[in-house]
C-alpha cells in the first residue's frame, strides 16, 4: 500500500510539473515513456520529490535512477516509510 | 519543505484546483482578477511551475492590463529553472515579463554582436546573474596578495565594460547581483586574512563589485545579504550544481525572483510611498481607549513593550528616509492623539504623521480618504494592521493596497516589514529625504489656503520661486523617478529608464527642462520635467514627448510658468512651433484639458489616434508669456 501511495504522490508531482493530468506512473515507468519528461523536467522532479518528502538523494542516485520504481524504493528507505 | 518568503504572503488552499478554475474560467475579467490574486500567495517550487504552465494557457487578453517588461538574464550557470518564479513574481508587481536567457556561457559574445538573439530581444533590464566559479579558478592561496587584488581589479573592470555595452546597446537598466559565496574554507578562521582563500577572495570581489557598480550607475542585487539572511544551504545545493550547473538553488527560486522583480518594479517607479499604521496592538500593546494611556504596553521594562519600541523606531527611520506616515485607527481621535502627546515612551510624535485619521468609520473608507488627502494612488499604500479581519477587508476592498500578513508576535513586526521590500529604492535622491518634511509643509500650506480670501490671494502669499534648466546629470535619478512614478500629471505616460532619459537628453535636436519650485514654507524640490523631441509630423515643430509634474504642486500655476520657460528655451532654437500630445490613461484625466488651457489649438489632421488621444499645436510667435504668481529665478 505504501508503495502505491508513493507512486500516487509521484504521479501527482509530475502531473503538476508537466501540467498533464492524464499521465500515470508505475514502478516500471521510464523517463522516455512520458512525453516532455526531459532532463530539465527530471531535475525539477527530483527537486520537488526531495522537497515533498524532506529527503535528499545522493548525486550518484540522481544519476542512476532508471525507473520510477527505483525512485520510489529509495524514497521508502530515506523517508522511513 | 518550503521556507517562508517574507511573511507577507499567505499560503494558498488547494492551489491546483484554484489554478484549474483560473485557466478554465470563460470570463476575461475573472481571469484578470484571479491571475493577480493567485500571485499574492506564497507558492512553493512546484506550484510556481504549475502557475507558469497555467499562464501560458491563458488568453492574451487575461494579461493585457499588466505592464509588459523584457528582462534578460546573462549567466555562466544554469538559470532556466528561475523563469517560472520570475514570471510569477512579476505578476505581483503588475508586470507581465518576457524573460530571455542568454545561451550558457554566451553572454559576452551576445553583448558584442549587434545581431545576437539578445540584441533582437531588446531587453529593458539586463541582469548579470553570475557564479563566482570562473573567477575562483584563477585565485591561488599561494599567490602574493597583490596578485589577487590584480585579479579582482581585472575581473571587475571587465564586467564594467560589459555593463557599458548593455547600457549602450539597449539603453537598458543593468542589474548586477553580488556573488553567492560558494568558496570552500581553506585555512579556517584565518581565511579572512588571506585574499587567496576562496571565501575571502569572493568577499573582496563583492566589495570591489559594489564600488564599481556605484561608480557605473549599475543597480546591485544584493544576493550576498540574502544568503546571510536565509542561509547558504537554502541558496546553494552542491548536488544541483553537479547535476545541472544550477547555482541558485531551486528552493530559493521564489525568494530570488521576488528580489529581482522588486528592483525591476522599483526602476519602473512602482515602489510604495506611504505607510498607514493602525494603533492598538500595532504601535503599542493593548487598547488605549479601554486600558488608558498609562496601561498600554510600550517601552523599556517589558520585552513586549520593547518590541513595540523597536517597531516605532523602525517606522521612524522609514519616515526619515522619505516614506510618508499616516495613521488609520478605530479610536476616538482625542484619545488616540493623547497617546502620542502624553505617553513618555512614544518614539513617534504627531508631527511624524502626515495624515492622522482616528474615528469609527470602516477602514476602507478611511484609507481611500488618506490616499486622496495625500494625493497619491492607493497602489502607493502599505497598511500595517494587527487585525486579520481588517486586513482581509482591506485586501478585498482594494486589491492594489499592500497589506502584509503581520505575524501575531510584535517582536516579528520589524522583520516582516523590512523583508517585505515595499519601499525598494533605486536611487537615493535628496528629494527622498526631504519628502516627509514637504508633506508636513503642505499642512501649513493648507492652513494658509483656508485662511486666504481667494485662490489668487493664497498663491500670491505663498511667495513661490521657480528655477529651471535643461537636465543636469546629478538630477537624472530624480527625473527618472518622476517620469516613472507620476500617473496624474503625465501627458503621455511614457516610462523610461534613467539610461533612456540620459540618451534622449543628449540627442541633437532634443531639448529638456527640469523645474524646481520653492515657496515660503520650504523647497518642493525637483517637481517637473519635460522632454522635447523634433515632431516628425509637423515641419519646424518640436513635440512635448514627455511632461510630468509632481502631484505635490498641483494647482499652483506651475504648468503655466513651465510653459513660459519652455517657450523661452525654444526662443533660442531653430523651432518655431511647439506640439503636445495627450494620451489618456486610467489615472491622468486631471490634465485632459491641459493643452487647451495653455492656449494650444487642437490638431485634427492626425489619423492614428486612439480614443481620447489628442494632439495640440502652439505657434511660438503667437505666444505671450502668461502672468503667474511664480517668480522665475536663475538656478544657483
Amino acid at each position: 500500500m505504501t508503495r502505491q501511495n508513493i507512486l500516487n504522490t509521484l504521479t501527482e508531482i509530475l502531473r503538476n510539473l508537466l501540467f498533464d493530468d492524464s499521465l500515470e506512473l508505475t514502478d516500471s515507468t521510464k523517463r522516455a515513456d512520458v512525453p516532455d519528461w526531459d532532463s530539465f523536467a527530471y531535475v525539477n522532479f527530483i527537486v520537488a520529490v526531495e522537497m515533498h518528502y524532506n529527503i535528499k538523494f545522493s548525486v550518484a542516485e540522481v544519476e542512476s535512477f532508471v525507473t520510477v520504481g527505483e525512485i520510489a524504493a529509495r524514497i521508502e528507505e530515506l523517508a522511513g516509510l | 519543505m518550503s521556507r517562508v518568503l517574507s511573511h507577507r504572503l499567505p499560503a494558498p488552499d488547494d492551489f491546483s484546483s484554484q489554478l484549474a478554475s483560473l485557466v478554465a474560467a470563460g470570463d476575461i475579467e475573472v481571469q484578470r482578477r484571479d491571475v493577480r490574486r493567485l500571485a499574492e500567495f506564497e507558492l512553493d517550487y512546484t506550484q510556481t511551475i504549475q502557475f507558469h504552465h497555467g499562464l501560458n494557457r491563458l488568453p492574451a487578453a487575461a494579461l493585457d492590463d499588466l505592464r509588459p517588461c523584457r528582462v534578460a538574464l546573462l549567466s555562466n550557470a544554469t538559470v532556466d529553472h528561475l523563469i517560472p518564479a520570475l514570471k510569477v513574481a512579476g505578476l505581483r508587481y503588475g508586470l507581465v515579463c518576457e524573460i530571455y536567457l542568454s545561451p550558457y556561457q554566451q553572454y559576452t559574445r551576445e553583448l558584442l554582436d549587434d545581431d545576437s538573439a539578445l540584441a533582437q530581444f531588446r531587453p529593458e533590464h539586463v541582469l548579470f546573474s553570475l557564479s563566482p566559479r570562473e573567477f575562483l579558478t584563477n585565485v591561488s592561496a599561494s599567490a602574493a596578495p597583490s596578485e589577487n587584488s590584480k585579479l579582482i581589479d581585472e575581473y571587475v573592470s571587465n564586467l564594467g565594460s560589459l555593463w557599458r555595452l548593455a547600457k549602450a546597446n539597449f539603453n537598458s537598466t543593468v542589474l548586477q547581483q553580488t556573488f553567492v559565496n560558494v568558496g570552500d574554507t581553506l585555512f579556517g578562521n584565518l581565511d579572512r586574512h588571506n585574499p587567496g582563500a576562496p571565501t575571502h577572495a569572493i568577499r573582496c570581489l563583492n566589495h570591489a563589485l559594489v564600488e564599481q557598480s556605484r561608480a557605473s550607475d549599475v543597480q546591485i542585487l544584493d544576493l550576498d545579504r540574502l544568503v546571510e539572511r536565509f542561509g547558504l544551504d537554502y541558496w546553494y545545493d552542491n548536488t544541483r550544481w553537479l547535476q545541472a550547473k544550477i547555482e541558485i538553488s531551486p528552493s530559493a527560486a521564489g525568494q530570488y525572483a521576488e528580489q529581482v522583480m522588486r528592483v525591476v518594479a522599483a526602476h519602473l517607479g512602482m515602489s510604495r510611498k506611504c505607510l498607514v499604521l493602525d494603533l492598538d496592538n500595532t504601535l503599542w500593546g493593548g487598547v488605549v481607549g479601554d486600558d488608558g494611556i498609562q496601561n498600554i504596553v510600550l517601552g523599556q521594562g517589558s520585552a513586549e513593550g520593547e518590541a513595540y519600541l523597536q517597531f516605532q523606531a523602525y517606522v521612524k527611520r522609514l519616515k526619515e528616509r522619505g516614506i510618508i506616515l499616516a495613521v488609520c485607527s478605530k479610536n476616538e481621535r482625542k484619545t488616540a492623539e493623547s497617546a502620542f502627546l502624553e505617553h513618555p515612551e512614544m518614539v513617534l510624535g504627531l508631527d511624524d504623521i502626515s495624515v492622522f485619521v482616528a474615528n469609527w468609520q470602516d477602514k476602507a473608507t478611511n484609507i481611500a480618504k488618506i490616499a486622496e488627502q495625500l494625493n497619491i494612488g492607493l497602489d502607493s499604500l502599505v497598511i500595517v494592521d494587527d487585525n486579520p479581519a481588517e486586513r482581509a477587508l482591506i485586501r478585498q476592498s482594494f486589491p492594489v493596497v499592500a497589506v502584509p500578513e503581520l505575524p501575531p508576535d510584535p517582536s516579528q513586526y520589524v522583520d516582516c516589514l523590512s523583508n517585505a521590500g515595499y519601499f525598494e529604492a533605486v536611487a537615493i535622491t535628496s528629494d527622498d529625504f526631504a519628502r516627509s518634511q514637504q508633506y508636513a509643509q503642505n499642512k501649513q500650506r493648507q492652513a494658509l489656503e483656508q485662511s486666504s480670501q481667494s485662490i489668487d490671494d493664497y498663491l500670491r502669499s505663498l511667495e513661490m520661486q521657480m528655477t529651471s534648466s535643461q537636465f543636469v546629470d546629478v538630477d537624472l535619478p530624480r527625473i527618472a523617478q518622476l517620469i516613472n512614478k507620476t500617473n496624474q500629471f503625465n501627458a503621455t505616460t511614457r516610462r523610461k529608464t534613467q539610461e533612456e532619459v540620459r540618451d534622449l537628453a543628449s540627442r541633437d535636436g532634443n531639448l529638456t527642462l527640469q523645474v524646481r519650485l520653492s515657496d515660503r514654507f520650504g523647497d518642493n524640490g525637483l517637481v517637473s520635467a519635460v522632454i522635447l523631441v523634433p515632431d516628425p509630423n509637423v515641419p519646424g515643430a518640436i513635440e512635448i514627448e514627455t511632461w510630468v509634474m509632481s502631484c505635490r504642486v498641483f494647482g499652483r500655476q506651475l504648468e503655466y510658468e513651465t510653459l513660459n520657460a519652455m517657450v523661452e528655451l525654444l526662443s533660442e532654437s531653430q523651432y518655431s512651433t511647439l506640439t503636445g500630445h495627450y494620451i489618456p490613461t486610467s489615472r491622468n484625466a486631471l490634465i485632459q484639458n491641459l493643452y487647451e488651457n495653455l492656449g494650444f489649438s487642437q490638431l485634427n489632421d492626425s489619423k492614428d489616434l486612439d480614443a481620447g488621444e489628442t494632439r495640440w499645436i502652439l505657434e511660438l510667435e503667437d505666444y505671450s508669456p502668461r502672468a503667474t504668481n511664480i517668480e522665475t529665478v536663475q538656478p544657483k
